[in-house]
């Protein structure tokens, strides 16, 4: 006999979902205009969980100028201190549910209860007191004595992590005086809608949140809606690209958290146990759908062999499948599109000459599921080490010296993130000044808090979320020239 | 005696610190406010500005390293080159704008102070706009600016120097290397400009000034790969600048958009500092 | 093979232990955090407490020790819940030199007798008086013996004299197994704790060890996820298993339970036997009995249904 877990899955009576949701425009639950809804299913098990509403042209008039109205009438007005105070409440409300909210992330996105119940939630909590504070103290943020508002934000926000990203984008807009309009991701709306009854249970005043869900086309008309001051969006850099374009000329602020390929960087004298906690992290957190996952592993040459065994023999160890299972590492993949889409990109990595591996380990029957994947003998050449993945596979590149690893790492067109595993510390903030990244985890990975701007270069995006860097994203300075 | 026959000047573009003729060979004619000729300026190609780019990627990469301390000097050393050719700049002023003297020389006054302001900035704006993260760990987690890389400019059409030292200085002084283009109607202070820094301190490729007509080079600059973010500050033309963000688009520029009406007579903010910088934040474990 | 003070110079070792990686300390600290998150329940957690019984070295080292207060540990060893056959036995019990003969008469075959040995707990005696105090433990009928290391001589950089001491007692163990004390809490850091793992283990222990249990902090989970690293690496490179026992500070069964996550996620189900890990405890037995008492009966129990030896 042997030392198995037996199954320890968290309980789903925490959460009632509803068989059909309205939409959220100027406070209350409204059916849409379009007349049109779309199912959200569980991706582990493919088992519809509700029927949600798929805004159209209508319904993002009516929540933007629900917006527009409160932005003008009551929360543009409102004393900073008193913005505040909604935004603690909403800190604490997502605190005192964070059970619910984590266990309805789970089942909405697959991923692992241990993750949302660990990550997501406490840290979409800790970014709404982070920016509470902000609220009435935003004279001292670096961008003038009078910073204004910009009035009416459309935020569109991806599927990865949808409490989280809604947090990344609510808290700061609010705190900094803005209403919004946002949509969640057409596969995960789930957490904004309870998002929505959280609003409700704060008193937040009608309109200063709105929340719409549908697809891209949603997404499309509130980006271009005529009387939206901001965008803010985080997704593909392929999507990205189209919103910078379609608000071109318009003077709305724009700022894009978008793809990204991130460079791992293993040095010879790195702490290796460590480091290697550090890949796992890098690009099997959250099924590899992390638009900062370390999806390129650097490692130097001398200790490829040790380091590709340690990992091996650590993916072993990795479990896969139920997401509400309290010891679950792997959860599902989001959908059967990403699904395909992993698949593809894997299968162009063995016909261009990569050599696969993955852990023996058990695939469930139903649902939409990767294993960890690592692909070997990978060159800068092949598709697998350019384009993002967005899941669970690691491509692995060697480099001799460390000009070479710089060179490497930041010929990409993306540059969100980079991780350097050394414990020379002078050579981290050599090779920290020289990636072009906006995030550099040096003997960490996939870190995250409100305190700290989040944010990338080149094709990975612009502007800042979280920090004191990120409220100039929501702030109009007066600016003579 | 004769009258003397002046020399009459046929003004080159300023790309990688030398002064190259367009290498489509093409030139156009600058006249003064009352229409009478100035000088032949040169009218760049798209193929200067694909020269511009590797000039300024080149400067960049250099510029970027230099300390904070250094960039603030050589920023410095150029008010200082301006003020030796003080009557030069004031003539170009007043003939091309048609200005008094008096206001010409008020401009330049403006122009070289704006130089000792931003210079002052060098080793100021990453206090300002970095940050040391207070994170829920034990991490020390810190955020610097850093130069975006290449900015194509476009500088306003006048004020004519003071309108465009406002654009280059607060580019540069982070580390970037700009490609600007001075007012098509005004650009002999931006010839003279080029000549003070040719002679200062400021390497090669980190200003490279191209005369012309932003219509046809922008979009070159605007869809260049190489190119990390745009300043369409003295675009006029709304279709123009919409044209040219969409362009932008294709490799997710930066982009501060046009400001028609800006008052180069102001103290500046660090907006524009801040336009052209990407914030890198770097985490550490703190552990023994 | 035996090892001899002669295979290394103090600089071979020095060379050896400082090319080891380093250990990043917030980082194994993550690594235990997550890994104290599983969630152990129904069957499997049946199955742990037993294997976790069976791995306890049950121990008094206390001046005030007796011939009584031995006999009583050495009954509760064989028999840790007399109320229930099932209940395994622990692996050993661990006391002082001079009370080897009273447990080893008292327990006969069928728990292993350990002694602590080498001027437990300081280490600060001359080498003779250490062997003497070893061949004394051995000759009276421990099969184990728990030696110290000289920190003073660790710190101090003196590697080779750590080394030889424990080559030196190995010999005199015989057929003994020797468990190598790191004392990790004079240690301090982890990088130390994995530079003694593997002069422990180069010298030729059967075990190592976390802590005296007269240190603070005595075993924790960091300190004992690097000496497990340690351990599996040594078994790659050099083809032998080495033990590992945490000792001090371990009070509760979900604490235990967590280290036997540590070593299945670290090294693996092979070094889940009492033969490759050991917990050196007194109080976690009761709790570890308490919580099958819990799991057999349905209901929960409470100090009165354990016994107190």
């Amino acid at each position: 006999m042997t030392f198995d877990y037996a199954p320890a899955p968290e309980s789903r009576a925490v959460v009632d979902i509803a068989p059909h949701y309205g939409l959220f425009i100027n406070g209350k639950f409204v059916e849409p205009r379009s007349g049109n809804y779309f199912k959200t299913i569980n991706p582990a098990s493919e088992e519809v969980l509700s029927e949600v509403s798929e805004a159209g042209q209508a319904d993002v008039d009516a929540a933007v100028s629900a917006a527009r109205k409160a932005f003008g009438k009551v929360w543009g007005p409102m004393e900073g201190r008193d913005r505040a105070k909604y935004l603690f409440r909403i800190a604490r409300i997502i605190q005192e549910r964070s059970r619910e909210l984590a266990v309805l992330e789970s089942l909405d996105n697959g991923k692992p209860i241990r993750e949302s119940r660990d990550v997501d939630v406490p840290l979409a909590a800790a970014h709404f007191f982070y920016h509470a504070g902000w609220a009435d103290k935003l004279a001292f943020a670096g961008f003038g004595d009078n910073p204004q508002s910009l009035g009416v934000a459309a935020q569109v926000i991806p599927w990865n992590f949808p409490l989280l990203m809604l947090a990344w984008k609510i808290a700061p807009a609010l705190a900094c005086g803005n209403t919004v309009v946002l949509k969640p991701a057409e596969t995960t709306p789930l957490t904004a809608l309870a998002f929505a009854d959280i609003c409700q249970q704060a008193d937040l005043p009608p309109g200063v949140v709105n929340i719409l869900t549908g697809a891209g086309e949603t997404g499309r008309m509130l980006v271009e809606h005529p009387d939206v001051d901001k965008v803010a969006f985080t997704g593909s850099t392929e999507v990205g690209k189209a919103i910078q374009r379609a608000v071109a000329g318009t003077g709305k602020k724009l700022t894009l958290e978008l793809g990204g390929k991130a460079a791992n960087i293993i040095f010879d004298d790195a702490p290796i146990d460590e480091a290697i906690e550090g890949i796992v992290n890098g690009i099997y957190f959250n099924q590899g759908h992390v638009c900062c996952a370390g999806s390129r592993l650097l490692v130097q040459e001398s200790i490829q062999a040790d380091v590709l065994a340690a990992l091996k023999r650590r993916l072993g160890t990795l479990r896969l499948g139920d997401p509400l299972d309290k010891n679950t590492d792997i959860g599902a993949i989001n959908s059967r599109d990403q699904l395909t889409k992993i698949e593809e990109l894997t299968e162009s990595g063995e016909a261009e000459g990569a050599q696969r591996w993955s852990p023996a380990c058990a695939i469930p029957e139903k649902g939409f599921w990767f294993p960890p994947t690592v692909f070997t003998n990978v060159t800068q050449a092949h598709r697998i080490a350019r384009e993002e993945i967005f899941g669970p596979v690691l491509s692995v590149l060697t480099f001799r010296t460390p000009d070479e690893a710089v060179e490497k790492a930041n010929n990409t067109p993306f540059g969100l993130s980079a991780g350097i595993w050394t414990e020379k510390g002078s050579r981290i903030l050599w090779m920290a000044n020289r990636v072009k990244a906006g995030v550099v985890w040096a003997n960490t990975f996939n870190r995250f808090d409100p305190t700290s701007p989040f944010g990338g270069y080149k094709e990975s995006g612009f502007g800042r979320e979280g920090g004191i860097q990120g409220l100039g994203a929501y702030l109009a300075v007066e600016d003579p020239s | 005696m004769t009258e003397r026959v002046e020399v009459r000047k046929t003004h080159k573009l300023f790309i990688g610190g030398a002064f190259p003729r367009s290498e489509s060979g093409r030139t156009y004619e600058v006249t003064d406010s009352s229409g009478t000729f100035l000088a032949n300026v040169a009218q760049a190609s798209r193929k200067d500005a694909r020269d511009a780019v590797l000039a300024a990627r080149a400067g960049t990469t250099a510029w970027a390293k230099a300390t904070a301390y250094n960039r603030g000097q050589v920023l410095y050393r150029i008010a200082e080159v301006m003020e030796g050719r003080r009557d030069q700049f004031i003539a170009d002023i007043e003939q091309g704008e048609g200005v008094s003297s008096k206001k010409a020389a008020a401009q330049l006054d403006a122009a070289i102070d704006r130089w000792v302001w931003y210079a002052g900035w060098a080793d100021k704006f990453a206090q300002v706009a970095g940050s040391s993260n207070p994170v829920a760990g034990p991490y020390f987690d810190f955020s610097l600016p850093e130069p975006t890389g290449v900015v194509a400019a476009v500088a306003p059409q006048q004020p004519s120097l003071i309108g465009l030292v406002s654009v280059i200085a607060p580019i540069i002084v982070t580390g970037n290397a700009v490609i600007v283009m001075p007012s098509p109607v005004h650009p002999i202070p931006a010839i003279t400009l080029s000549e003070c820094l040719a002679t200062s301190d400021v390497p090669a490729g980190v200003v490279n000034i191209l005369t012309g007509a932003p219509g046809e080079v922008m979009p070159w600059l605007a869809s260049h790969a190489d190119v990390n973010a745009l300043d369409l500050t003295g675009i006029v033309d709304a279709g123009l600048a919409a044209d040219l963000e969409r362009e932008a688009a294709g490799t997710v520029k930066r982009v501060r958009g046009p400001k028609p009406d800006a008052d180069w007579s102001a103290t500046p903010t660090v907006s524009r500092m801040r336009a052209f910088v990407e914030v890198k934040t770097v985490w550490h474990p703190m552990g023994v | 093979m035996t090892s001899t003070a002669l295979d290394y110079s103090n600089a071979d070792l020095r060379a050896l232990l400082l090319g080891l990686p380093g250990v990043d300390q917030i980082g194994a600290e993550g690594r235990v955090a997550m890994l104290g998150t599983r969630s152990i329940k129904t069957s499997s957690k049946v199955f742990a407490l037993d294997l976790a019984i069976t791995m306890v070295d049950l121990t008094t080292l206390e001046g005030m020790d007796t011939p009584g207060k031995v006999t009583a540990l050495c009954a509760k060893a064989v028999h840790p819940d007399p109320t229930d056959p099932t209940c395994p036995s622990v692996a050993a019990v661990c006391v002082y030199g001079d009370l080897v003969g009273v447990a080893r008469s008292a327990v006969g075959d069928r728990v292993h007798v350990a002694a602590v040995a080498t001027a437990f707990p300081s280490g600060r005696a001359t080498l003779p008086v250490k062997i003497m105090d070893t061949h004394d433990a051995v000759a009276a009928g421990a099969d184990e013996i728990d030696m110290v290391i000289d920190r003073g001589a660790f710190l101090a950089g003196d590697y080779l004299k750590v080394y030889s001491e424990i080559v030196e007692i190995k010999q005199a163990c015989g057929s003994a197994h020797l468990k190598v004390i790191l004392e990790t809490g004079e240690l301090k850091t982890l990088d130390n704790v994995r530079r003694a793992s593997w002069l422990a283990m180069l010298a030729g222990a059967d075990f190592i060890k976390t802590s005296t249990g007269k240190v603070t902090p005595a075993a924790t989970l960091p300190v004992t996820l690097v000496m497990l690293e340690a351990v599996r690496d040594f078994a790659d490179s050099h083809g032998r298993r080495v033990g590992v026992k945490a000792a001090g500070g371990i009070r509760t069964a979900k604490d235990a339970i967590k280290y036997l996550v540590l070593v299945k996620e670290t090294v693996g189900d092979a070094w889940l036997t009492p033969d490759l890990f050991r917990f050196g405890a007194s109080t976690l037995l009761n709790d570890l009995l308490q919580q099958r008492q819990r799991m057999t009966t349905g209901h929960y129990s409470g100090p009165d249904y354990v016994t107190i030896d």
